[in-house]
């Protein structure tokens, strides 16, 4: 595509760098920008100047956060002795938005895949194991994805908390709320009817 | 099962044919090159959703042509089917059963099976253990699928600590809890894999002994082993004791991945030791044990496949291998062969009754029409 001005073909080529994005979309993207106010475009552009040199990783958990100790951290509200382990941010907001969590957080910011490079050092492991030697920590929740590298991860961090008196647990897994049993996976089947529970615990409204 | 009749447009050198089959021995003759193996192939096809000799599907559409159809009626447990597949270029491969599309094709695969023996297959003997531990691996995965399952998983967890140990080397560190985790993984699927293995390996021999003795008359004394690491110690214990080698060779040296199958003859390998009709005579003997095997498992007849079976083996063990098939208690046969009176003899030796299909091309050049009579003997 040869463009008619270099500063459109510099906003077209800025913009396709985005995943998920191809340069004609790209192209409508940046026609669309130049119909707009002048400050309503600097408003958009400030945004992200910003977002890069202003966020910071909480000290704490390592959750994306504007201050130095991140707004779950900080509530006075919360239950910070029970901490829940994630992957990432993605994940993190996934629980809170059930909001039947009112623990704090821990963000790895990954799982230990050898095949991507990524080894324990490479994730925030130590801030946690540290966490829990300071003695401020009760239970810890492993909320990692039921892949084999999530798998892994957790049986890591098991063996790593394993010498201190903390009390570890892994999220439930089993068949979807609201599933057709005769459709659900069979290997989740199978670890469900190996790991059923007492039904007070799965009456429901519990 | 039974397959009644197939079809075939533009499914490699076929234009268009169709075919009716006996529900027990088809006999396909004719010259090379003019289409029998591919009638078996098609039938394979049915099967496995895939052709045997080449998995790519868009080199086994006709020359110049855009797709190619199988369909076929199949006669199973009373009911007949209507089998449908079809491959164009550049779209999703379609098949049906009763016009009904599967959404996964794993869902196909094992109703109605299928039994093949080519010349190809004695790779089996002679190639590496890879080869054998497939072998093993799709039958026990027909009838196990938390079998399938562990495999994949073991084979993940395999590649992440391979690529560890060679983290490891290249960096110059070592990190014994990071590879023990990898190790729990092994363990865990490792174990599982190779229980079944020996519970599928013990069973299979019995069925191989039978039918090898039936072919060869008695003649020599075959024995078909498992061997694995893990045949006398705990997989977690050979992974303790190889972390050095493991580390110097960068890569995971135990496991279940370095099983194999041991084939002997008079006590020796059998493929240094073996002739060549000895060879192809303990791999009928295993695609029959293989046969007999689905049957027990599933409890259903697949359909036996053999092509051109007749090469280096002697008439004796020609004679008494067709006898064999031809007692019933192998279902519906098709056999290929280029002599045109060599099979139809045999099975009138016998007092077989046999449908006899001559297979032949008319001239070399693509518009020739495959041309396919049937006659019963």
């Amino acid at each position: 595509m040869n463009f008619p001005s270099r500063l459109i073909e510099e906003a077209v080529d800025q913009m396709a760098s985005l995943p998920g994005i191809g340069r004609k979309t790209a192209l409508r993207l940046v026609l669309h920008m130049l119909r707009r106010d002048e400050e309503d475009v600097e408003r958009f552009s400030n945004a992200f100047t910003t977002l890069r040199s202003g966020i910071k990783a909480c000290k704490i958990c390592n959750n994306l956060s504007d201050t130095e100790i991140c707004g779950i951290c900080s509530d006075p509200r919360r239950e910070h002795r029970t901490v829940c382990v994630v992957e990432g941010i993605r994940e993190l907001l996934a629980i809170e938005s059930t909001e039947q969590f009112r623990g704090s957080y821990h963000v790895l910011g990954g799982v230990i895949s050898p095949m991507d490079g990524v080894g324990p050092n490479d994730l925030y492991i130590q801030s946690l194991i540290d966490r829990v030697q300071n003695g401020t920590v009760d239970e810890i929740i492993f909320a990692l994805s039921t892949t084999m590298e999530g798998e892994t991860t957790s049986f890591y961090l098991y063996k790593k908390l394993s010498e201190y008196d903390v009390r570890v647990t892994a999220i439930a897994r089993g068949v979807a709320i609201g599933d057709e049993l005769q459709y659900a996976d069979e290997v989740t089947l199978a670890r469900s009817i190996m790991q059923r529970l007492p039904y007070e615990n799965a009456l429901p409204g519990k | 099962m039974r397959i009644r009749s197939l079809s075939l447009v533009n499914f490699k050198n076929y234009e268009e044919a169709t075919l009716d089959f006996s529900p027990e021995v088809n006999c396909l003759v004719g010259d090379n090159g003019s289409g029998k193996t591919t009638v078996l192939d098609a039938i394979y096809y049915l099967s496995f959703c895939k052709s045997y000799f080449n998995p790519i599907d868009s080199q086994n559409v006709r020359y110049d042509q855009s797709f190619f159809l199988i369909q076929s009626q199949v006669e199973k447990a009373g009911e007949v089917d209507k089998l449908h597949c079809g491959v164009k270029s550049g779209q999703k491969k379609q098949f049906r059963r009763n016009d009904k599309e599967y959404q996964r094709l794993a869902d196909h695969i094992g109703l109605y099976p299928a039994v093949i023996l080519t010349p190809n297959d004695i790779d089996l003997v002679k190639e590496g253990s890879e080869v054998r531990r497939k072998f093993m691996d799709g039958i026990i995965s027909q009838y196990d699928r938390k079998y399938l399952d562990s495999l994949l998983e073991y084979n993940r967890a395999l590649l992440q600590r391979n690529n560890l140990l060679r983290f490891f080397a290249e960096n110059r560190t070592y990190d014994e809890e990071s590879l023990e985790v990898w190790d729990h993984a092994l363990v865990k699927y490792g174990e599982y894999i190779h229980d079944q293995r020996t519970a599928f390996v013990e069973k299979f021999i019995s069925f191989f002994n039978d039918v090898y003795q039936k072919i060869s008359g008695g003649a020599e004394v075959v024995s078909l082993m498992y061997q694995s690491q893990m045949n006398d110690k705990k997989l977690d214990d050979l992974l303790q004791d190889a972390r050095g080698k493991d580390r110097q060779l960068r890569r995971s040296t135990q496991g279940i991945h370095k099983d194999d199958l041991s084939f002997l003859i008079q006590d020796h390998p059998i493929k240094k030791f073996g002739s060549q009709g000895q060879q192809k005579t303990y791999l009928i003997a295993l695609k029959l044990a293989q046969y007999s095997f689905i049957e027990e498992a599933t409890g259903e007849k697949p359909v036996l496949l053999l092509d051109d079976i007749f090469d280096k083996i002697d008439d004796k063990r020609v004679g008494a291998l067709m006898e064999l098939v031809s007692q019933g208690s192998f279902g519906q046969i098709f056999i290929t062969d280029t002599h045109e009176e060599r099979i139809p003899k045999m099975f009138r030796d016998i007092g077989c009754d046999l449908n006899v299909f001559h297979v032949n091309q008319g001239a070399v050049d693509s518009d020739a029409k495959t041309m396919i009579h049937g006659e019963k003997e």
